[in-house]
Formats: C-alpha cells, structure tokens, sequence
C-alpha cells in the first residue's frame, strides 16, 4: 500500500528545510510541496509518506492538504489553466477567454481534456489585477491577455 | 505627487541583483544600525508613525513593543506576504524589483526585537516571486549579509521563504501562523488584552512586506524624514495599486493625503476609452464601496477614508466603469469570499452562501424586491459574530453595494 517515496533529491530537499524551523510541523507545506512537484498531485499513499515522516495520523495530513486549493487531490492534465475570475479579471474579459477555452478545448473550470492535455481551473485573484485579465500556466503567470494571444499560446502547447 | 522611499529602485535595471543593490546603498547603513540600540531602532520607528501596509493600518513600532522583555523564549520576525486582497498586487513588486530592500528590513526589523529567525510567508501563486526573492536571500547568505553574522557584526539571522497554498485566509495573521505551524489556515482567538502574536508559544510580530520594506529608510534618515510626507495622523507614503478601468493601471508610491480623482487621472491616466467611472472599491475588495460622487472628494489618508465610511485597506483601487452591472459585481465579489470563507464561524461560512445562493437567484431572473432585506439581514448577522473581520468584511462591501446602488437591484427585477 505505501508506495511513495521522495526522490533522493526531494529527500535532501527536505532535510535541509527541515533544520530551518523549530518544530517539524512546519514541514508540513513544504514536506506536500515536494509532493506535488514530484508526482504532479499528493496521492493518499504520499499522504501516509508525510504521516510518517512529521509522526502525524495520516487524516490529519489529509485534512491539511485539502484545505489549500493548490494542492490536488487527483491527477490533472499536463497542461494546468489557471484563469483568475475575479472582479478586475471579469471586468477585462476573463469570461472571454473561458468561453473560448469551452469552444476550443471543450472543458469547463475543474475538467480535464479527454486526451488529459489540458486542465481548466477557474481560480479567484491571483494578485496580478494591474495585468487583467491572466491566467497562471503550469505556474507560470500570463497578464493583458486576449483571446488572440490564448489561443497563440495553446497552440504552442505540445 | 509620486514619491519614492519603498519604490526608489523600481526602475532601476537589474535592480533586484546584489551587485545593484549594494550601488544603490542597500545594506550600506548596517554598522550605524548596530551602533544604536535595538530601543532605539523601535523607538525611531513609534515616532515615524508607521502603520501596516497589509491593510489592517495598525502601527508598527507599538505592535514590536508588544513583545515580551527579557524572555527566555526565541523570538520570531514572521513577514505576511500572503498578498491575497483582490485589487492587491504591490508587495510583489518588492519581490520583483527590491528583493533586496526586503532582506535589509528584515534585518534591521529582526534586531529592534530581537529575533534570530524571520520566516517570509508568500501566496503559493507567487511562485515566480518567491524564486526571485529565494535568489537574492541566497546572495545575502553567499556575501554574509546574514547567516551567522550580519555583516560581521556578532548577530545571527536566518532567513526562510514559506510558500503558501491557496488561501485567503492565511493572509489573516494568526491564520497564516496557523498554517506555517503545519495546521488548516483558521485564524485564532484573539486575546482579552493587546498582545504579540505567538508560533509554537514563542513570541512572534507579523508584519506586511511592505512595512518591513519601509523600516530601513526610517532608521537610516531619520523619522523625521518619513513624517515630511503624508498628513499629521497618516505620515508617510504608500504602495497604491490601481486596477480595472483605467487607462494606466498599475502600482504607484504615494505620499498620504493626495485625492483619489486626482491620482486615477493624474497617474492611471483616467478612465478607458472614454467610459465614465461609476463606482471604486478602495483598498482591496473588502472596503465599502464609493459611488463617483464620493471617489471625486476622496483623499486617500486613513482618516478621511473612515470619515466618508470606507476604509483605505491595502491601497489597492478597483476601478469601475458605467457599463458594469453592480449586481454581477456583488456576485462575483460574493462568490470570492464563498470560495475562501475558512469555514470556522457559521455565520461567515452559512452567510456567504446564503448571500451567494440569493444574488444566482436575482442574476438568474427569480429576484424579487424583499431579497434586499434578506440581504441587508444577513450581512448584520455576520457581523461582529465572528472569530476574525473576514465577515464583517463581508458585510461591508455586500452591504455597501446593495444600499448604493439599489437601484440597480430594483432594474433586476423590472428585467425579469
């Protein structure tokens, strides 16, 4: 059952985050960080992994990570659009380019392409309003956007 | 009217590097710092009057007072740069352009109390931002800015980036303590009595990136020359962030004191092509809204904005033009905080989706006048009930939108 186990780099990762803190429980974000980064969302195995190693029951580890929105719960495209809805964004035309993503792609915010390329989250401010309307993809944030540029920047997704 | 005390290297190429840092003076007062008293740096900072730029407004020096004399406990410097507020996007900027503006505050932050440990807590989003600031923290280790010594001077600090995951709350200072001790964002109770914030029981200040941003100028020059800017009540200057339908949105330093009109037209360069401003939210999405009537005779100070009933917040202005429909605004702002209600406190867990649940019905034709009231009844209700203000944020900004511009409920309903 319990499968996971950090990369020998995420290990060393860890133990050097580690000595930064007084207590071990404030390895919990960046102890599900590393997961994240590793396997691209935090498996419940990988949630038994932490319980281990910060001497938590594992529900305790579960409760945290599905707090935070950041943190998935299920595998997601490899592609992830994050669009930003809120008020500056819906102002500049972040309805726009939902629509668009809709019409050309087929998901709705929280789906999944069928071919698993593409995931849709609609994600409330980003702190980025001076650059309405955005979106982060794959982390990285996209700001003055239109549909034009969305749909040069898709295509650019192999 | 802009002024650059936090901004001054903004513009300034490669300006976030060490190398550029240090040409630009960054790190050059260090030895006058430690030939003052740690008292000494708090009391220069009590005199310039330095309130949080987080949006709270409380005054720095007297909240580093707070903490404990002569206790055997580690202190800790925990700096918010959860940076979540809509209309919000100016501590960034420091990550950006100064990080190292930040690092030197918190060293001349971390010696008025005392704290050998500062933990940096920024938005998960951010995380472009935080590998920007990561960099410089690491040059500063490298150069022995800090780490065992600072500067050679005999003073260990550590610096640390926490990277958050997604919530609002966290920004809330006892829920970001929450969340950095490995627990759910939930703020905490607060105490009978003013006291310092505490992590792991040990005494900690939590302050904005920004006010830690502004603590060396204040110390370096005197406070003297922090009070020269803004109003007796409010001294100094501010990151002010404009966003929406303006023509130069964006993040501009300010002097207090200044007119709201006469910034968006002076500097964000007025309203987009040709559109008419119909209403502004101040200082983040959580402050009651300004019709135009009242944004014209708006000066942006914490005292006249509490005089005409709002709130300076954060300084981050939302911009909102004629064609906007003010019930989808509540809506949409609405459904923000639905989404990032932590869920502790019934009222403000219950209450956002009620208020939710009633703007979808009026949004989707089934609205009817008595809604108001409803609406009116269950933003008093959040109010005051509560663990921390994020209902009666709620509440203002609900209740402000309703009550301003009814009218536009009442078209709702004639539509329908």
């Amino acid at each position: 059952m319990n499968t996971f186990t950090y990369t020998k780099e995420n290990e060393e990762k860890f133990q050097i985050e580690l000595k930064k803190y007084p207590n071990s429980d404030s390895m919990m974000l960046p102890a599900v960080w590393l997961v994240q980064d590793q396997l691209g969302w935090v498996s419940p195995e990988a949630m038994i992994f932490i319980a281990n190693k910060l001497k938590k029951a594992p529900i305790e580890v579960h409760s945290f990570v599905s707090f935070y929105t950041m943190f998935n719960l299920k595998p997601i495209g490899t592609y992830h659009i994050e669009l930003c809805k809120t008020l500056s964004c819906m102002m500049m035309g972040s309805r726009d380019l939902k629509k668009f993503i809709k019409d050309t792609i087929g998901i709705e915010p929280g789906q999944t392409s069928e071919d698993g390329k593409f995931h849709l989250s609609e994600v409330e401010c980003l702190g980025a309003c001076g650059g309405a309307p955005m979106f982060s993809l794959n982390g990285a944030y996209h700001e003055n956007q239109s549909v034009e540029s969305l749909e040069k920047l898709l295509k650019e997704c192999k | 009217m802009l002024v650059k005390v936090v901004s001054k290297n903004f513009d300034i190429a490669d300006s976030h590097t060490l190398k550029v840092a240090l040409e630009c003076g960054t790190y050059d007062a260090i030895d006058s710092l430690f030939k003052m008293s740690p008292d000494e740096v708090t009391t220069e900072v009590v005199k310039s009057g330095l309130r949080g730029k987080g949006g709270g407004g409380a005054a720095c020096g007297p909240k580093w007072q707070m903490m404990p004399k002569d206790d055997p406990r580690p202190a800790y410097l925990i700096v918010n740069g959860d940076e979540s507020e809509p209309g919000t996007f100016k501590d960034r900027q420091i990550f950006q352009y100064d990080p190292h503006l930040l690092i030197e505050g918190i060293i001349y932050s971390c010696y008025a109390i005392n704290a050998h440990a500062a933990y940096i807590y920024i938005r998960g989003e951010y995380e472009w931002f935080i590998n920007r600031l990561n960099k410089a923290i690491d040059e500063a280790y490298e150069a022995g800015i800090i780490g065992e010594k600072i500067m050679g001077h005999d003073f260990k600090l550590d610096i640390t980036v926490q990277r958050g995951a997604g919530a609002y709350i966290c920004g809330e200072k006892s829920a970001l303590i929450e969340s950095l001790e490995g627990k759910r964002g939930h703020p905490r109770l607060k105490p009978k009595q003013k006291e310092c914030e505490w992590y792991f029981d040990n005494p900690a200040t939590v302050n904005n990136v920004e006010t830690i941003a502004t603590v060396p100028f204040i110390v370096k020059n005197g406070y003297e020359a922090y009070t020269a800017h803004g109003t007796p009540k409010s001294p100094g200057t501010m990151l002010f962030a404009m966003s929406g339908a303006v023509k130069n949105p964006g993040v501009y330093e300010l002097a207090f004191g200044n007119k709201m009109i006469d910034f968006i037209n002076d500097i964000g360069g007025g309203m987009r092509e040709g559109k008419k401003l119909k209403a502004l939210i101040p200082g983040g999405s959580s402050c009651p809204i300004l019709t135009a009537d009242e944004v014209n005779n708006a000066v942006l100070d914490y005292e006249s904005m509490w005089d005409i009933g709002s709130t300076l917040g954060t300084g981050g202005m939302i911009v909102i033009d004629d064609s906007q429909n003010m019930v989808d605004v509540a809506k949409n702002l609405i459904e923000f905080y639905h989404h990032e209600s932590c869920g502790q406190c019934t009222p403000c867990r219950e209450g956002t989706s009620w208020i939710d649940k009633i703007l979808a019905e009026i949004l989707q034709g089934n609205g009817k006048e008595q809604d108001l009231d409803t609406l009116l009844e269950v933003c008093d209700t959040m109010n005051g009930k509560t663990i921390c203000v994020f209902a009666p944020a709620v509440k203002d900004i609900i209740k402000s939108i309703v009550i301003k511009f009814r009218s536009e409920f009442l078209e709702e309903f004639k539509t329908n």
